[in-house]
């Protein structure tokens, strides 16, 4: 019996194997933003408050380099994030709030329940400016240089080791 | 009685459920006036992967962000933009992942080459067999 009858069936194996390996790993999930190193794109939120400016890509191309954070009121990790935006706040960084299809009512419960770590908030209620960022999830936090360049995405809720992390690359921005 | 009374309080849980309390996106669900242009703005979100729910286009997501890109689609269209100039506005934003039509890059060569060469050498081997026998 030829030996080559016994290739399709090795393949076959080989095959199996493969797959059986790629279904053991951890898939990667998250989808990182492209924009991570380009300017903030235009755009302008009006505010969470009535009465308080607004929240456009002009003031971050102002003052030196600001966090903005993806969130949401209805979103639950933001819950467990609020604890880390307080630190980063303590900190010295500044946070800028994009909140994604929120009503003012309920973004305020939040904030008098959780704390509100923002200098300001803007209403993102059809998510133009997350998919203008690339952002596809809430929460994510981005660090924007006081050029108004996108340099670091941070995907999730922040953590408490992510807080040393976040102002170093904030740190590193200013330079 | 029960029955109904348990299907009652399935009702009534549902908008505890949906914590989103924001009305979807003005064209998230709603055709554009001109058929060609529905048509144009259909035919791309059906090649659009939706980013929250995954294994599906945008066209056929009831996600909320889902809906908030197909209503960017629909006023992008109706508003003169190609749809591949759109598809290419969100591929600089989110990768290759965000749209359904393959393309040849470094990474997805081997899937366009297999193919092919698997044929050949189907192709040589019914070749040479049946030389064989004539």
């Amino acid at each position: 019996m030829s030996w080559r009858l016994w290739l399709p069936l090795l393949l076959f194996s080989g095959f199996l194997g493969l797959a059986a390996y790629q279904l053991t790993q951890e898939k990667d999930q998250t989808i990182e933003s492209r924009m991570v190193g380009n300017e903030l794109p235009y755009f302008e939120l009006p505010s969470a408050f009535e009465g308080e400016p607004a929240v456009n890509s002009a003031y971050f191309q102002q003052g030196g380099p600001k966090l903005l954070n993806i969130w949401a009121s209805w979103c639950l990790p933001c819950i467990a994030e609020a604890p880390q935006l307080e630190a980063l706040k303590e900190g010295g960084a500044e946070i800028v709030g994009v909140a994604i299809r929120d009503r003012p009512e309920d973004i305020e419960r939040f904030l008098a329940q959780h704390g509100n770590p923002y200098s300001r908030i803007g209403r993102d209620d059809l998510s133009e400016v997350q998919l203008a960022i690339g952002s596809s999830g809430v929460p994510e936090t981005f660090v924007v240089d006081g050029e108004g360049r996108i340099r670091y995405q941070h995907i999730g809720d922040v953590r408490a080791s992510d807080v040393p992390l976040l102002l170093e690359e904030l740190r590193k921005a200013g330079e | 009685m029960r029955l109904l009374a348990g299907l009652l309080m399935a009702l009534a849980a549902l908008p505890l459920a949906a914590q989103q309390t924001l009305p979807p996106a003005p064209y998230a669900y709603r055709q554009l006036e001109d058929p060609a242009q529905e048509a144009q703005a259909q035919e791309l979100m059906e090649t659009l992967r939706c980013l929250t729910c995954q294994s599906q286009s945008i066209a056929d997501s009831d996600a909320p962000m889902a809906g908030d890109m197909r209503h960017q689609v629909r006023i992008r269209i109706a508003a003169g933009e190609e749809p591949e100039e759109i598809r290419s506005w969100l591929m600089e934003r989110y990768g290759d992942y965000v749209s359904y039509e393959p393309v040849m890059s470094a990474s997805t060569w081997p899937l366009f080459a297999i193919p092919l060469l698997l044929v050949l050498i189907a192709a040589a081997i019914f070749w040479r067999r049946f030389r064989k026998r004539a």
